[in-house]
């Protein structure tokens, strides 16, 4: 029962991000088919979420890079840093997962996917969260979060979706 | 002259497969396709068959480039052997080749027969015969076989036509999931059925030397693994689910070794695996991207694409010394290369100023053809005999299969009806 309970939370905890994803989206002045996109990575705020009535932990966000980059910037680091703190006194496991834009090649992607989580499982492992804590896994372009190409949707597409479950 | 055949060729395509999942429109033609006459082939019963063979055949030559087919309103006579066959009549129309047949139904499983005989109508003379049997519902595989005699009878060279492509589909379930399906079909997109179906994605799918078996990536478990499925029987066996990717399987020619990619929990790197003793062997180990392996055709090396000169560009391994080499310098994306049958090219996505093509470059010049005009072309894979290669492209914001001959002069679509199809993989020759 906890299990599927959590699992559902965890769904929900994504959707919930990846819909302020979209509505918080800062529009770039990429024009299509550039090939080094200057969108600055973003976070988003914490969003706190309902999930078990009085234990209300939410870990859940989406993390957005650069073109065919991995790197992470200072103000992600900042908002990592909050999570990783939080993360502390928990014993759930946060799953990372890494996806890229439809550029380049399926495997290739995959391979950028995977540079990316591990990105961000390296920095939180820095900030003190224990590597048992935390699993990544790419998915390359294989699962984009919203359809249709454009700088846009490239952008919303080259991501980090931190998923926290009990 | 050429659009009418076209045309013609479409509607006769239109008209004899009207339920298929894809259809074939052809964006591209060659400027100087030699003429043939495939003359309709007579039936020994009275219902009609299920299957349009001449048409088919037809549709085959025509694809390959080097053919233009005489439309039959044009033919001054209908023959159906070769005793009947009046080479005046297709000297008059410009017809450099005749194909007559006969179907027959004759007793036991195989029960239809095709005798097919081809002219030259320069020297006059019967260059080729024919007699096929086969199963009544295999009707369209009878025909590729038939096309496949005449093209290399014409041209020298094997044809490729009766060979099968395997893909992946994508279908939007809701606003955030699909449904991955792995797809066979024929070569030509006809005949197409599912091979297997996830709501997890699906990827890379590779061909055993032999036909029998693909090798896959499944994300069914949340988590990237290797499987391989037995076509005939549906078994599948996962051979790889170590941590982090399991990807890009391919198999070595000789069929007794798998190439793949790895992370096992660092970071990517090109792998064999002895199939027999499901031993592991890294193949290059860098810090950097190493992914996309493709073996040569004579199996003593592997191709690959590495980010280690900081953007991804085409790298050899020999398998003997490990010795590495660059292979591309051109461009600022030169990824997932695929060899041609003779080793003495490849094939491979291309980038320049953000446009994702296939390309082909020759390794005695070191020159690279772009053979694709579209954007974001992915996962070339060439035809068995090397001169038709088919990727994934992009039309009306939908992943599609498109064709192109290897010189870049005939190019087709295969528009998919119902989802976005990406990843096909080409055969090998199959008995």
């Amino acid at each position: 029962m906890t299990v599927l309970k959590s699992v559902k939370s965890t769904a929900g905890i994504a959707l919930t991000a990846l819909i302020l994803a979209g509505c918080s989206s800062t529009s770039t002045t990429d024009s299509d088919d550039t090939m080094v996109d200057t969108t600055p990575v973003k976070v988003q705020p914490l969003t706190p979420v309902e999930v078990d009535g009085d234990d209300a932990f939410v870990i859940g966000t989406v993390l957005y890079f650069d073109f065919d980059k991995s790197e992470l910037r200072a103000d992600v680091r900042g908002s990592l840093d909050e999570r990783a703190e939080a993360l502390q006194s928990k014993s759930g496991v946060l799953r990372l997962e890494g996806h890229a834009d439809e550029r380049g090649t399926r495997e290739y992607n995959m391979a950028l996917g995977e540079r990316r989580a591990k990105a961000v499982a390296n920095y939180l492992s820095s900030q003190g969260v224990p590597a048992s804590q935390i699993e990544t896994v790419s998915y390359g372009e294989e699962k984009p979060a919203m359809l249709g190409g454009g700088s846009d949707a490239m952008a919303k597409n080259r991501r980090v979706e931190i998923i926290y479950s009990e | 002259m050429r659009t009418k055949w076209l045309a013609a060729w479409l509607l006769l395509c239109i008209a004899s497969v009207a339920n298929a999942q894809l259809t074939i429109e052809i964006t591209q033609g060659n400027d100087s396709p030699t003429p043939i006459a495939i003359v309709p082939f007579s039936w020994s019963e009275s219902e009609a068959l299920a299957v349009n063979i001449p048409a088919v055949i037809g549709a085959d030559l025509h694809r390959s480039g080097v053919f233009s087919i005489i439309d039959k309103k044009d033919m001054l006579s209908l023959p159906t052997s070769s005793d009947a066959v009046f080479f005046r009549d297709w000297r008059a129309i410009g017809s450099e080749y005749v194909l007559v047949g006969r179907i027959a139904k004759i007793l036991g499983p195989q029960a239809i027969q095709i005798e097919y005989e081809l002219m030259d109508v320069q020297s006059q003379q019967k260059i080729l015969t024919g007699t096929l049997t086969g199963s009544s519902n295999k009707l369209r595989d009878l025909a590729h076989a038939v096309a496949d005699d005449v093209y290399e009878k014409v041209t020298g060279i094997e044809g490729a036509f009766a060979t099968k492509v395997v893909y992946v589909s994508a279908v939007q379930a809701n606003d955030k999931n699909f449904t991955y399906r792995l797809m066979l079909s024929d070569a030509d997109g006809f005949g197409e059925q599912i091979v297997f179906e996830s709501k997890e994605p699906i990827m890379s799918p590779s061909w055993s030397p032999d036909g029998k078996q693909v090798a896959y990536v499944s994300f069914e478990t949340r988590k990237a693994a290797i499987y391989v499925h037995t076509l005939a029987t549906g078994q599948r066996d996962r051979l790889t689910n170590f941590p982090g990717i399991n990807g890009a399987p391919t198999w070595s020619p000789d069929g007794t070794k798998m190439a793949m990619v790895l992370s096992k929990g660092t970071n990517p790197d090109i792998y064999v695996m002895d199939l027999a003793t499901k031993r592991l062997t890294r193949l290059v180990s860098h810090f950097a991207i190493d992914t996309e392996p493709a073996w040569t055709s004579d199996g003593k090396a592997v191709v690959f694409t590495s980010d280690r000169g900081g953007k991804p560009q085409i790298y050899k391994v020999t398998l003997a010394d490990n010795w590495v080499e660059r292979l591309t310098f051109e461009g600022d994306y030169n990824a997932r290369a695929r060899m041609l049958p003779d080793d003495r090219g490849m094939i491979m996505i291309h980038a320049r100023n953000g446009s994702y093509h296939v390309a082909l470059q020759m390794f005695d010049t070191g020159r690279i053809y772009s053979l694709s005009k579209t954007n974001l072309d992915e996962s070339p894979t060439i035809a068995p005999n090397g001169m038709m290669l088919m990727y994934a492209t992009q039309y009306k914001k939908k992943g599609i299969l498109a064709a192109v001959s290897i010189d870049g002069s005939v190019r087709y679509r295969l528009p998919s009806t119902s989802s976005d199809v990406r990843e096909p993989a080409w055969s090998p020759f199959l008995d």
